[in-house]
């Protein structure tokens, strides 16, 4: 009841406060280079966030919020954060609003970028102002207040960090989408999703049987897993918001769905013909028809972002490799050469590169490739066994599973192989994690 | 040339004859002691005779037996002997389809569906591996079609890499995991 009433009460009002509001056109601003922007990370200072009045509760929320500030903003890649000690300012009365701000103390420690907020708690609501200035400039990028419940502290942060990131790069960002992976901590293969950064695990499958390889719906509404819950290894299509769904339960096995972008449809491996070829599905589970003719095994199809490709893996030379289909021609070109085992691509969002998992000298390690097969990058390396990369939807990180740490874990690092680390700590080992696009609503 | 072909035909007479009288012999020894009313005062050959008649069922119980376990064993055989792969292959080595020779003959006696399951080491990737089992079972399948199994018996599943049979990050555990084993429904 309580969950009901109070939203609409206090219903996470972002109001954008009074004297400005900021949104520079990105042309206005280099801050982030395309070429490798994770090298060369902007220097940000992140003071504490100032109380506006006197009660008790401001100062250990201000903290919080701050750290979490700190962390979503640095898993970015972008961004390095000043260490406070470093500061010139007195922690307790940092000024946060321009003319009192002294730049030049800013930059004379090398920042960048200042982020000043300032907190009032009342009856248990929160207003937060957060400001983001340029320091070399003098100016104010970015400027708003947030009205919420202490609980929502989390999404107030990553909303100004979404800001953030978007006046800086033009881009949405990364922080209101989802995970989904397996992990076997119930001691099954279940199917669980969390948040971005590894909070909020959800877990939606319960089968007590092996769920395997979630895809997301790239309206990030939809997943669609194996699971041997009925005993043979069938494809279940789920609705995250309510409990609509489909199975896809042929002879022989049904695995390695693929969403296409922007279609309630998808291609996935079925061998009901006696041959692992790859199809094309709608969200309800009826074969549109098949798309794969090579005897063999043709399975792990990753679309291309306008829908019109997907690279997949097929054995027809021999051993494993990744190949391109051209749905319109109906053409195929194989994309790897090097090495003799090269699974799970990943076509990655803004289209050019092809992250995938290849086998060289007994490690396996990620790559990327370029869609014409140039500018093969090995991204992983002497960090045990590197599987299963999904990009973000803004294409600047890629997921991937490593059991660099003895049991299989989820990482995290940029598209150039930087800032790697893991995201998630729960028993059991986790894999085949998925990036899903933005959710709306959020 | 026709004499030759009386004797041949006589000797085919003659063996079944021989057979039916040994049995029959057999037969006496179990059925006179029965009769007790004739031999009530020989107790000697009477104590012979059920001894003899002891020692026949012991044989016959021994021999059931070993028919039993002989039986059994063959089951077990069937069961518990995989089928074992090269790494990224569902090709048949010589010795993969020896065994399935064996399956085959032992089906051909004895009724009953089969699953059919293909495995893989842990090595690769879950969805290729998955597929890779997938083709391993087939192979194993189509092989015991060709020995004359009927396909209504036949199922077959892939469990890719989800089921290792042994645990372990060297050469031997992932030998033993690159596998096709078989369940009675």
């Amino acid at each position: 009841m309580r969950k009901i009433l109070f939203p609409v009460f206090v219903l996470f009002i972002v109001s954008i406060i009074t004297p400005i509001i900021i949104q520079p056109s990105l042309a206005a601003y280099d801050y982030i280079s395309i070429n490798n922007p994770f090298l060369q990370k902007i220097p940000v200072a992140i003071p504490l966030f100032q109380p506006l009045s006197n009660t008790g509760s401001e100062k250990e929320l201000s903290r919080e919020g701050n750290d979490l500030l700190s962390d979503t903003l640095t898993f970015t890649g972008y961004f390095k954060m000043i260490d406070h000690d470093a500061f010139l300012v007195n922690p307790d009365n940092v000024a946060i609003v321009a003319p009192n701000i002294n730049f030049f103390n800013w930059r004379s420690i090398g920042a960048e970028l200042l982020i000043t907020g300032g907190i009032v708690i009342e009856d248990e609501i929160v207003k937060l102002e957060l400001r983001l200035y340029d320091t070399f400039k003098e100016r104010l990028l970015i400027g708003k207040r947030y009205t919420g419940r202490k609980e929502d502290l989390r999404r107030i942060i990553r909303k100004f960090a979404g800001d953030i990131i978007y006046t800086l790069t033009g881009d949405l960002g990364v922080f209101n989408t989802s995970l989904a992976f397996v992990s076997n901590g119930t001691g099954h293969k279940e199917i669980y999703t969390c948040d971005f950064d590894g909070h909020g695990i959800k877990q939606i499958t319960k089968t007590k049987s092996i769920s395997l390889s979630p895809a997301w719906s790239s309206d990030s509404k939809w997943i669609a897993y194996t699971s041997y819950k009925q005993g043979n290894p069938d494809l279940y299509i789920h609705n995250i918001y309510d409990k609509r769904g489909a199975v896809v339960n042929l002879k022989g096995t049904n695995i390695s769905p693929a969403w296409r972008p922007g279609k309630f449809e998808f291609a996935a491996t079925l061998s009901f013909a006696g041959d692992q070829e790859i199809y094309l599905l709608t969200g309800g589970g009826k074969i549109i028809k098949r798309v794969t003719s090579s005897w063999g095994i043709d399975v792990s199809p990753s679309w291309s972002p306008d829908g019109n490709k997907f690279a997949f893996v097929s054995d027809r030379s021999g051993n494993p490799q990744i190949y391109i289909l051209d749905l319109e021609t109906g053409k195929t070109r194989r994309l790897t050469y090097e090495g003799r085992y090269n699974t799970s691509p990943s076509w990655s969002p803004r289209g050019d590169r092809i992250a995938y998992v290849g086998s060289l000298n007994g490690s396996i390690d990620i790559f990327t490739i370029g869609i014409d097969g140039s500018r093969l990058t090995k991204l992983t390396s002497d960090s045990g066994n590197n599987e299963s990369p999904s990009w973000s939807p803004d294409g600047n990180l890629i997921v991937f599973s490593s059991n660099r740490e003895g049991k299989s874990r989820i990482y995290v690092m940029t598209s150039f192989g930087t800032d790697q680390r893991r995201l998630l700590v729960m028993p059991g080992e986790q894999t085949s994690p998925a990036w899903s696009n933005r959710i709306i609503g959020q | 040339m026709q004499k030759n072909i009386i004797r041949v035909l006589a000797v085919l007479f003659l063996i079944p004859a021989l057979l039916f009288t040994v049995s029959c012999a057999k037969k006496e020894v179990v059925t006179t002691p029965v009769d007790n009313t004739t031999a009530v005062d020989d107790s000697i050959d009477q104590a012979a005779a059920q001894q003899a008649i002891a020692e026949q069922e012991l044989a016959e119980q021994l021999a059931a037996q070993e028919l039993a376990e002989a039986a059994m064993a063959a089951k077990r055989a069937f069961l518990e002997e995989k089928v074992y792969f090269e790494f990224d292959s569902s090709a048949l080595t010589p010795e993969a389809e020896m065994i399935i020779k064996a399956k085959a003959s032992w089906l051909l006696e004895n009724a009953g569906n089969v699953t059919i399951s293909g495995h893989c080491d842990e090595r690769g990737t879950e969805a290729y591996n998955l597929a890779l089992g997938d083709r391993r079972a087939q192979s194993v399948k189509t092989f015991l079609l060709d020995l004359g199994i009927v396909d209504s018996r036949l199922k077959t599943i892939s469990f890719g890499e989800e089921r290792p049979a042994v645990t372990g990050n060297t050469e031997v555990a992932w030998q033993m995991n690159r596998r096709v084993e078989f369940s009675l429904d």
